[in-house]
């Protein structure tokens, strides 16, 4: 098993995070091989910041750099225009349908209303990170739920747990309709 | 979540260094943030006021290393980081802390240069600058580590080979490997090396001794009852002023260089590199972010690969004995550094190049390409 994941949206979304507890989960918790990238400078500003993990079962990952992902986590539409086109066909896009508009044809699409629930059911705007998350994991079993809950936790500031707990099962429940 | 060795974290290399830093037991850091190294300044300013250490910002990179030697003369051990403008500005102090045989660590987090080039991007443009960046004849120890844990574990290296050798030593790193996050343990076991001191009070008559010529003499800090003075000029075996004797000139700086050459062999061995012998005509070469790249590709060619961790000082005769006989491909992110000291170790006729400035490493498909070119 080898996976590379981009996840990707605007600044301030908190797609460096989710990146960086997916990669927490699977390195400390799951023990299998990890490496986080992300953007920077002039790059990461404005409409399209990202954050790369890959993931594997197999030796050393040595190339650290994702090239095609498997899979995309995209929580805005200039980030899934930008990086919609590099997923390999069969490839799985979890879409935050508040805010994207899917177009491309030959990858699987799951639609998640995060920036919707977030705001509606946890009153917080800046958790749907985690909402996609949670919906990203339930959908690919990627890591189990207590490693990435494990990971949430060791990366939220002190108070934000219940919150961003919550979130990530809210993610589950929300994927669990399934693709489009 | 923890190991036998210590606490597992899912880190970046820039924040591993720093927890290297801590545990190799710096406790003063004096720096001016300059990306891509700016989270090593960040995580020393967290932690060392948790250790007892101090934490300076300063107002450049000049006074950085200023205030780092001025501490390791208190007695203290004591690092700055940096990135290619920075290191440039340090280059001054780094003539001072050799010739005042100042122990100090001077993290380079590589970017694209000359002048400000790319500031997000990687690079190992320093190579040579590392060596020989600052004027007149000397050596210092360099060391570039190609993931997370070498960015833990060769920093308390660096400290050691600069407490042993009475020398700045660079962590050359890359941001590849700065920025990059993998697991990493925290290791609690790390082997520390300490300078060794005169006898507290005693008055130290030569502090500054011109022979042997490979000696790393004790170090009289500041604090502990002895009067010594230290200069940047070349100086007499008491430490002072002395610039119109040719013969005092040729002792000492013969010295400077001396103690840390004639150690390289002991440096590679102790410090460790990676040898992967496989039946095959070629050798690739490479160290730091870019070896991971050229590792993938030596296992998909079938190909030998040699990854030192020590950069400087080169050491010759091991290269001579791991890849004489080879067609040599030298895959770094600049435009032929290190492949320069590998030519002069070889036939040079059969040393390759392939050199990659531009901000990433090449991709594992475009080293195999080249080794292709090359009848691999």
């Amino acid at each position: 098993m080898r996976i590379e994941v981009r996840i990707a949206g605007f600044g301030g979304q908190g797609v460096i995070l989710a990146g960086v507890v997916l990669g927490r989960a699977a390195a400390v918790y799951e023990g299998l091989e990890a490496v986080q990238t992300q953007s920077y400078g002039p790059e990461a500003r404005g409409g399209a910041s990202r954050s790369d993990v890959i993931v594997s079962d197999e030796e050393k990952i040595m190339f650290p750099y994702v090239r095609e992902p498997d899979h995309l986590v995209v929580m805005s539409q200039e980030a899934y225009d930008k990086y919609i086109g590099d997923v390999k066909s069969d490839g799985l896009v979890v879409y935050d349908s508040t805010l994207v508009e899917p177009s491309r044809g030959d990858v699987e699409h799951v639609g998640v209303p995060a920036t919707e629930k977030a705001e509606e059911e946890l009153g917080l705007r800046i958790v749907a990170n985690m909402i996609m998350l949670g919906a990203y994991r339930e959908l690919t079993d990627i890591v189990s739920f207590d490693s990435l809950r494990n990971a949430v936790m060791d990366s939220v500031p002190p108070g934000t747990e219940e919150t961003n707990e919550k979130a990530l099962r809210l993610g589950a429940e929300l994927a669990e309709g399934g693709a489009d | 979540m923890r190991d036998e060795n210590g606490k597992v974290e899912f880190l970046q290399g820039n924040e591993a260094c720093a927890e290297g830093a801590i545990a190799a037991g710096c406790r003063f850091f004096a720096g001016y943030p300059i990306t891509p190294s700016t989270e090593i300044a960040e995580r020393m300013s967290a932690r060392l006021p948790e250790v007892g250490g101090v934490y300076v910002q300063m107002e450049d990179e000049i006074a950085s290393l200023a205030a780092v030697i001025g501490a390791s003369w208190a007695g203290v051990k004591a690092m700055t980081a940096t990135s290619g403008p920075g290191f440039s500005l340090m280059q001054e102090h780094m003539g001072y802390a050799v010739m005042t045989e100042t122990p100090c660590v001077v993290v380079n987090i590589q970017r694209g240069g000359p002048s400000t080039g790319q500031p997000t991007k990687a690079s190992q443009g320093d190579v040579m600058q590392a060596r020989w960046g600052s004027h007149g004849d000397y050596e210092v120890v360099a060391l570039s580590p190609y993931d997370v844990q070498e960015m833990f574990d060769l920093t308390v290296e660096c400290f050691n080979w600069a407490e042993t050798l009475r020398v700045p030593a660079v962590l050359l790193a890359d941001e590849v490997v700065g920025h990059m996050r993998e697991r990493v343990v925290l290791r609690e076991d790390v082997e520390t090396v300490d300078r060794e001191l005169p006898p507290e009070g005693e008055e130290v008559e030569r502090p500054f001794p011109l022979e042997p010529d490979d000696l790393v003499p004790p170090m009289p800090v500041f604090g502990r009852g002895h009067r010594v003075h230290v200069t940047g000029l070349t100086h007499d075996e008491r430490g002072y002023p002395c610039t119109d004797d040719p013969e005092v000139h040729r002792k000492l700086v013969r010295r400077l260089c001396n103690k840390v050459r004639k150690r390289a062999g002991e440096i590679h061995e102790s410090v460790g590199y990676d040898f992967i012998e496989r039946d095959s005509d070629i050798a690739l070469v490479a160290y730091g972010g870019c070896a991971r790249t050229v590792l993938e590709a030596a296992e998909e060619a079938g190909v030998t690969v040699f990854r030192p961790k020590v950069i400087h000082p080169f050491d010759e005769g091991l290269v001579r004995r791991l890849l004489d006989g080879y067609e040599v491909l030298v895959v770094e992110m600049n435009l032929g550094q290190y492949y320069e000291m590998v030519k002069m170790a070889l036939d040079p006729d059969c040393v390759h190049l392939l050199g990659y400035p531009g901000g990433y490493p090449p991709t594992p498909e475009r080293v195999v390409e080249e080794v292709e070119r090359l009848g691999g």
